[in-house]
């Protein structure tokens, strides 16, 4: 017998608990780690590789085979070709089986018949290799069923070229290539503008509409759905009719200015510098104000309203209850939507992307990934880019989990 | 500020502001209804704003006011002193009408403006609160002007031919007696572009991540929400973590995977993708929800020889139906209006989506009106969708938090 003392160890049911726990968590992290975690380790991999878009190809033999004839005379012919013009192939070989009824005349050096296998080895070759092998065949019966016959065995090709996103080479010029060119610093300009600017403007006439909102009236359902048009609608749909409304030659934006007399001539307003950043800001704002419309009014309308009876009765004017009282409540939401919309604003890409595709001053750092990677073809640069934004979205989460974590509720 | 504060001062300028916002209404309406002419006129619309304002808290008799109003402008319409300018070949019938709207929508808003000024000197109460619901109707204008005339400019140029376009961007008015060739560019989307084939790939990859979504999120919320287990913070933490990772960052690596895979240009291959982006945002609105049921009916369940799995099926589904429509929908609406990777990873326009089948309209040779018809249909089915549940989504959205 031992004596009774409370348990050290956990318990089995608790062990079980965590085990059912882990279990209805598993699928989850899993598929995250494949699609999130994977991919954002190996953008780190990818930034010091100097990869280009063309090498995500891979080097690998093609060969294509043809039944071909010179009056009486038949031939096989093997095309054989390295798909890269600068990598080699190492080991390149090919193995075919020849049908019945078609007889191999004299093999080249590099091939051998064993049975009815041919097999050919080429050994390492070049770049841009591409040559031809010519067998002359004496074929045994209809030289159509045949040829169809032989076409229709396709050979098998064996040899492997160096994969640049494997091997061993590594390079520090993708992030000197980045940090040096004077792009740099008109990018990061950008960025801070469009991301400072948009959040706060974002913010304040969030705050407004939910001030216009925040009263009983007929017809405040449909104002409020009416307000959330432009989050809810596709971001495609919205930014080509602002590109189609701002349009100089045929956008109505123009001729009405021009119509009222207000301007002259028209103007460019997604084409030229810093009209177009400015441009770029304005529809963040006009696009993600109802989201923290749709938070502040929800917060307001959670107040209390005996505090502003009090007040009424103390004659606080309506300036003073909005300043003294509603302020300081919703000071709480404000500093959460401030940092996580900073954030977003921070990753967005799609907007600038479709309205001016990142010209004339609007390239921000997640447009200029796209625009290494894929625009000037450089995967290696995009990825070290693509590295400079997730730092920078790190220092960002660590202030964020240092205030979010005193806001309950979000 | 004290000068300000008189009764006078104040009804004066608000008179004069609220003039010249609704003559600019006004001018903006008319001209985006019929292509015509319209200018607000500045020196009419100081003296009627003024007079207006002044008029309104010395004489009180608002109907009389109101017609006497309208009457002068009607009258100044014919004198340089106009409150509204008209190019020329403005019709008369559409001259009257701005102005008679420009007297009726000035004069009537402004007696709720100024119901608690009065000549003399006001209190501050009196004073902010004319400002206050000068800024409130200067508000409601502003707001419902921004987001109403882009989409207004969506809907029209859809409508228009190319021609009539250029000829005047700014008249949207539908010449009904083109009957059904109004809709030309939609018939020549669904004909020409495989638009019908776009609408039900978007339609069935949406509804798809959606169910994957649920799959994966619903336990994982139940068990961060009801278990106890080491790293459940943790957890919860890095769930929010992911929702910061830009999608561009991931789009590159998932570009070169799928290029070498074979995996571009699949349904299959987005439908890999798409889930992941949105089970963090549905697990972290999900467990919110189940935090919120209460325990002791699972508890009750349990008692009764449920097992877990039973519980969260027959107890805390059915409990959290509305959670589960809003996060539906929610995820729905996020699905249905991605874009980035539709476009990176689809270049076959026959496994289009719609957005990405919008993006292909964008280029030179395709008319306009065409853009704006593939936008208009990107958007009807969410808006209706949005319009129809809006209760649910407008929650889905403050619960999922922030996610753009």
């Amino acid at each position: 017998m031992t004596a009774s003392t409370p348990p050290t160890t956990r318990g089995a049911l608790e062990r079980r608990e965590a085990r059912l726990a882990w279990s209805l968590l598993f699928p989850t992290i899993a598929i995250v780690s494949l699609v999130i975690i994977l991919p954002l380790l190996s953008i780190f991999w990818i930034s010091f590789k100097p990869v280009g878009l063309a090498d995500l190809r891979p080097v690998a033999p093609v060969i294509r085979e043809s039944l071909r004839s010179s009056g009486d005379d038949f031939r096989i012919e093997y095309r054989v070709r390295n798909s890269s013009q600068q990598k080699e192939v190492r080991g390149l070989t090919l193995t075919d089986t020849i049908p019945a009824g078609v007889t191999l005349g004299a093999l080249p050096q590099v091939c051998a018949l064993t049975g009815d296998t041919l097999f050919c080895d080429f050994g390492d070759v070049p770049g841009g290799f591409n040559e031809r092998v010519r067998i002359p065949v004496t074929l045994d019966g209809d030289p159509e069923v045949l040829e169809d016959i032989v076409e229709g065995s396709e050979p098998t090709a064996t040899g492997s070229g160096d994969n640049i996103l494997t091997n061993a080479e590594f390079t520090l010029d993708n992030f000197a290539r980045i940090f040096d060119s004077k792009e740099f610093l008109s990018v990061l300009w950008a960025t801070v503008f469009y991301t400072v600017v948009g959040t706060i403007g974002a913010l304040v006439i969030g705050l407004f509409a939910a001030l216009l909102l925040n009263k009983e009236f007929a017809g405040k359902g449909v104002l409020r759905g009416l307000y959330l048009f432009p989050y809810v609608s596709p971001i495609i749909a919205v930014a080509f009719t602002w590109v189609t409304l701002f349009d100089p030659f045929s956008g109505s934006l123009n001729a009405l200015l021009i119509q009222m007399g207000v301007v002259e001539a028209p103007i460019n307003f997604f084409g030229q510098r810093p009209l177009a950043l400015i441009m770029v800001t304005v529809f963040e704002i006009w696009r993600y104000f109802p989201l923290s419309f749709l938070f502040i009014l929800a917060r307001m309308q959670s107040i209390d309203t005996d505090m502003y009876e009090a007040a009424d009765m103390d004659g606080a004017s309506p300036f003073q209850k909005f300043w003294y009282l509603s302020l300081p409540m919703l000071l709480g939401i404000l500093s959460v939507l401030f940092l996580l919309r900073f954030i977003w604003t921070f990753n967005k890409f799609d907007d600038i992307f479709l309205l001016t595709g990142g010209n004339a001053g609007t390239r921000t750092l997640t447009v200029n990934v796209y625009e290494q990677a894929f625009a000037i073809s450089n995967i290696g640069a995009g990825a070290a880019v693509a590295v400079v934004v997730f730092a920078t979205l790190l220092v960002f989460s660590v202030f964020f989990f240092k205030y979010i974590s005193q806001e309950e509720g979000l | 500020m004290s000068v300000l504060r008189n009764g006078a001062v104040t009804a004066g300028v608000i008179g004069l502001l609220w003039a010249f916002v609704i003559a600019v209404t006004v001018a903006v309406t008319l001209s985006f209804a019929s292509g015509l002419g319209f200018r607000p006129g500045a020196l009419g619309c100081v003296i009627l704003g003024v007079g207006g304002g002044l008029a309104l808290i010395y004489l009180r008799a608002v109907p009389f006011l109101l017609a006497g109003f309208v009457a002068v402008s009607v009258v100044l319409m014919f004198t340089p002193l106009s409150p509204m300018q008209f190019t020329e070949g403005v019709p008369l019938g559409w001259q009257l009408l701005s102005v008679v709207a420009f007297g009726v929508f000035t004069l009537w808003p402004m007696r709720v403006m100024l119901v608690e000024a009065h000549p003399g000197d006001l209190t501050r109460h009196a004073f902010e609160d004319a400002v206050i619901r000068f800024l409130t109707g200067f508000g409601y204008i502003v707001f419902t002007a921004a987001v109403l005339i882009p989409f207004y400019v969506m809907v029209m140029t859809s409508l228009k031919s190319q021609q009539a376009l250029l000829k005047n961007p700014l008249d949207f008015s539908i010449d009904l007696s083109r009957g059904l060739d109004l809709f030309r560019s939609y018939f020549e989307l669904f004909g020409q572009f495989n638009f019908g084939s776009y609408l039900w790939t978007s339609f069935y990859v949406s509804v798809l991540t959606v169910l994957i979504t649920l799959a994966f999120s619903v336990p994982g919320a139940y068990a961060v929400a009801r278990l106890r287990f080491k790293g459940r913070a943790a957890f919860s933490r890095s769930i929010l973590l992911i929702y910061m990772v830009p999608m561009i960052v991931l789009a590159l690596p998932i570009y070169i995977a799928f290029s070498m895979t074979g995996l571009r240009n699949t349904i299959p291959g987005l439908l890999m993708i798409y889930p992941v982006t949105t089970i963090p945002v549905a697990l972290y609105m999900l467990q919110g929800y189940f935090r919120g049921l209460p325990g002791e009916v699972e508890e009750a369940g349990l008692m009764d020889g449920l097992s877990r799995l039973q519980v969260i099926w027959k107890i805390t589904l059915p409990l959290s139906l509305p959670a589960m429509v809003s996060v539906s929908l929610y995820v729905f609406m996020i699905a249905w209006n991605e874009f980035l990777l539709a476009f990176m990873l689809l270049d076959d326009p026959s496994k289009f989506t719609l957005t990405r089948g919008v993006a292909m309209l964008n280029s030179s040779e395709i008319p306009r009106q065409h853009l704006m018809a593939g936008a208009v249909i990107a958007t009807v089915p969410i808006m209706a969708l949005f319009l129809g549940l809006e209760r649910f989504m407008t929650k889905g959205l403050t619960a999922g938090s922030v996610k753009g």
